[in-house]
């Protein structure tokens, strides 16, 4: 494990110059921007109250997410982003297959994107419920079936190519009265100085006394063009040569925690005979193999293991790739589980809530994958935590805060969280009168979302670490843990909800 | 008896080192005659009403004083600084006056200036951390405070920011407004009235500036048990929130006493809160226990 703590490199007057390297959600390749055509460059700068640095998912669902309340829907926005995406009005094309790049969002963010008015575009494409979800582990010990159900729920989640939530977010937040402007650029570099008001001010009250005063931060792009914002909303994590790890930190002083996993994660599309409506998880030996449902008849895998296997598994034939997959869901590693390995479910009767619905749900063998339908990619897993998320005039949203193993796809929800929680203390500040980049207000951002987020960190950190060791007395402990989750009902129900985005804690309910 | 305390207390400011921290504690004290606040006698004559003559008021203070406000003054914008406290309460404050007076006004409570076209007056604004949000929320705002330094942060700090920068801050005194027969919308008045000599007297006042049908607003400290304990031996003994000795718990009034001075003086109390700080979170809210911090709202009677 390679534990990074990076020093504090911020003063109380931070002049940055960071190179900006987007995260793409589209495979296209990145244009400059004198491509994109900007007719105001070299003009005047710009003043915002919001600036945006990021328009991938998240920056873009809290820009509709500040276009759906009533305080905010006011406020100027800028997104910078040089994707050439947020350019285009459909960049989605119905006969294209499913693209690798999918999240699992959980029923919180699906109400929240209905919330945002952007779920009727979502719907419009390629989506996948799920309502059920299977968990088994490589030793045949025991197995976990969760059914929708148990929650009282519809479903427990909806499988959606990154693609689609980025043009459905785009598509809404243009539709609405949002004053904003996309900048198909990059951030070249960013300075905010501390507050002064000491001395005497000009009464022409220009945006470049504002700045001096520490009122508004200064953003200049690569294009040339700078612009003002009292608030800059960064969703990035910048990515340096150095895989974007000593940026973040040099980043208005924001230091993060974080570690590698020696791990690559192998994401692609693949084909069945038959639909599948079931997520699938198996644990193996170098880490989870994870089958998603991504509508008709394709599902989205993501399979975790070391970097020495992952270039292998990239490069193998596709049949060799595909035999790989069917055997790591079926016999692969270790004999399918059954029910009676650790006694029967009345070991738990005695428990409050009793049996849960699907406890007697058989173990079932995943669909046969028989195609593969996109390329296979190979990215490297990293646990990233920044230990603050707001500081003056900045806060931190998405990947920008947390990156996180995708086990259970939880990471992209977070963000959504972020950008939910963000809006609405925004819209609390704007309620009472503040200045929205005030650091105050801010760090009540901070207070709501990084205990949360740090939990599933935690939790998706620890699932990792426990399945990355195969130890006979550890493995009965799984198993175990496996049996109690999968018969017990109120423990079930606050997995489920825990997983579903609405409850804090995975504790008892 | 009571304004001689107010005496000894304000000396005992003077010698205070810099981290002093209660805003409204000498936001509230009028600089050239302390107990001006008690009555029309000591107030000074026309020829002073004139806001920019009104800065003759810290005169009687030595320079080494001065300084020391200097020295507290600039901190008033520092959220961290001295008068975190207030900063922390100062949104729970107004979400209270959001609430009341978008009601009494008949505003619009999601718009994000619901106060356009009302002026308000802000009695005692130190360093305008009331008075910006007011004016960010739409309304005309006249801050007024009997220290010239304050009045001095208040103003460069207000120009800072073009929405703010229309706010007409006064060096002055509620009576002295009230000679001048000025009238507001909504008068404020928060932790102001328990470092005023005379509470009826500055009632009276704040009712006289408030306009026909407008409303008024008053926060302060309760006297009881709790705020005994809370306000005074935690916040002063053992957080060192603020500096020991600020406030005279006898000198508290109880919301029945609050609700009955404004009543003489005219002002009928409508709606009444509590701010209770919750010390695991660090927030304030809003609440209907009046124990310790709370607010009035009331209207002008014919």
């Amino acid at each position: 494990m390679n534990r990074i703590f990076a020093t504090k490199a911020g003063s109380d007057v931070y002049r940055l110059r960071i190179p900006w390297r987007p995260f793409s959600n589209d495979a296209a390749p990145l244009l400059s921007s004198q491509n994109a055509g900007n007719p105001e460059k070299g003009s005047e700068a710009k003043q915002y109250d919001i600036a945006i640095v990021g328009g991938g998912m998240v920056g873009l669902a809290l820009a509709c997410s500040l276009a759906s309340r009533p305080l905010t829907r006011h406020l100027n926005v800028a997104i910078i982003d040089s994707n050439p995406a947020l350019g285009r009005k459909h960049f989605i094309k119905k006969e294209d297959l499913p693209d690798p790049r999918v999240s699992t969002i959980t029923p919180a963010t699906i109400s929240f994107f209905k919330d945002i008015g952007a779920w009727q575009f979502v719907e419009q494409h390629r989506h996948a419920y799920f309502d059920k979800m299977q968990v088994w582990d490589y030793t045949g010990l025991s197995y976990a079936k969760y059914n929708a159900r148990d929650a009282d729920k519809e479903v427990l989640g909806c499988v959606v190519e990154n693609k689609v939530l980025l043009s459905s977010l785009l598509s809404r937040v243009q539709e609405t009265v949002l004053p904003k402007k996309i900048y198909p650029s990059r951030l070249n570099s960013m300075s905010i100085l501390p507050n002064s008001s000491s001395s005497e001010v000009d009464s022409t009250l220009s945006m470049t006394a504002l700045f001096t005063h520490g009122r508004l931060a200064k953003l200049e792009l690569e294009d040339g063009n700078s612009l003002y914002a009292k608030l800059v909303v960064i969703e990035l994590a910048p990515v340096g040569a150095d895989g974007g790890k000593s940026r973040v930190r040099e980043l208005a002083g924001f230091r993060t925690t974080g570690w590698n996993y020696s791990q690559n994660a192998i994401i692609c599309t693949v084909e069945h005979d038959v639909e599948n409506h079931c997520a699938w998880q198996r644990f193996l030996p170098s880490g989870p193999l994870a089958l998603l449902p991504i509508g008709d008849k394709f599902s989205n895998i993501v399979w975790t293991m070391s970097p020495k296997e992952s270039s292998e598994f990239k490069s193998i034939t596709e049949d060799n790739f595909l035999k790989a997959v069917n055997h790591a869901l079926d016999y692969g590693y270790g004999p399918h589980p059954t029910p009676s390995i650790l006694g029967s479910s009345d070991l738990f009767s005695w428990l409050k809530g009793g049996i849960s619905k699907s406890a007697n749900d058989c173990f079932e063998i995943p669909p046969k994958v028989v195609k593969l339908a996109s390329e296979r990619m190979a990215f490297p897993l990293s646990l990233r935590h920044a230990n603050d998320y707001a500081s003056k005039r900045v806060a931190l949203i998405g990947d920008a805060a947390h990156t996180v193993h995708p086990l259970a796809g939880q990471g992209v929800n977070l963000g959504f969280g972020d950008a939910s929680t963000l809006s609405s203390v925004i819209s609390e500040g704007i309620a009472v009168g503040t200045d929205i980049g005030e650091v105050s207000l801010l760090k009540k951002y901070e207070a709501d979302r990084k205990p949360a987020n740090v939990m599933m960190m935690a939790v998706l950190d620890g699932f990792q670490k426990a399945y990355s060791v195969d130890f006979g007395p550890l493995n009965i402990l799984r198993a175990a843990a496996f049996h109690g989750a999968h018969h017990i009902s109120p423990l079930k129900k606050s997995i489920i909800s825990y997983a579903s985005g609405e409850m804090r804690l995975p504790l008892f309910a | 008896m009571a304004s001689s305390m107010f005496l000894a207390q304000r000396r005992w400011f003077l010698s205070l080192p810099r981290n002093l921290s209660n805003a409204r504690f000498f936001s509230a004290l009028p600089s050239e005659h302390p107990v001006s606040v008690s009555g029309p006698q000591n107030n000074v004559g026309p020829e002073s009403n004139k806001f920019e003559k009104a800065s003759s008021a810290p005169s009687s203070l030595k320079e080494p004083e001065l300084a020391k406000f200097s020295a507290i003054a600039d901190t008033w914008w520092d959220s961290e600084g001295p008068f975190k406290p207030l900063h922390k309460m100062n949104p729970t404050r107004l979400a209270f006056l959001r609430s009341t007076l978008c009601r009494h006004f008949r505003k619009d409570p999601l718009s994000a200036r619901p106060f356009e076209g009302l002026r308000f007056i802000d009695v005692g604004c130190g360093g305008g951390i009331l008075s910006e949000p007011l004016a960010r929320m739409g309304a005309t705002v006249t801050g007024i405070d009997a220290i010239e330094k304050n009045i001095k942060i208040a103003r460069l700090h207000a120009n800072l920011d073009p929405t703010t920068s229309t706010i007409e801050y006064c060096c002055t005194t509620a009576e002295k407004l009230v000679e001048e027969q000025r009238k507001f919308d909504a008068v404020i008045a928060l932790e102001v009235i328990e470092h005023v000599a005379d509470a009826a007297e500055f009632c009276k006042s704040l009712s006289a500036l408030t306009a026909h049908e407008g409303a008024t607003v008053v926060s302060t400290i309760n006297r009881s048990m709790r705020s005994y304990a809370t306000a005074i031996v935690a916040a002063e003994y053992l957080l060192q929130w603020l500096p020991k000795g600020t406030h005279q718990w006898s000198s508290f009034l109880t919301p029945e006493e609050l609700t009955m001075i404004l009543k003489r003086a005219g002002v009928d109390v409508k709606e009444m809160a509590g701010f209770v700080y919750n010390p695991l979170t660090g927030r304030w809210s809003l609440s209907d226990d009046i124990s310790v911090n709370f607010i009035a709202y009331g209207t002008k009677e014919k």
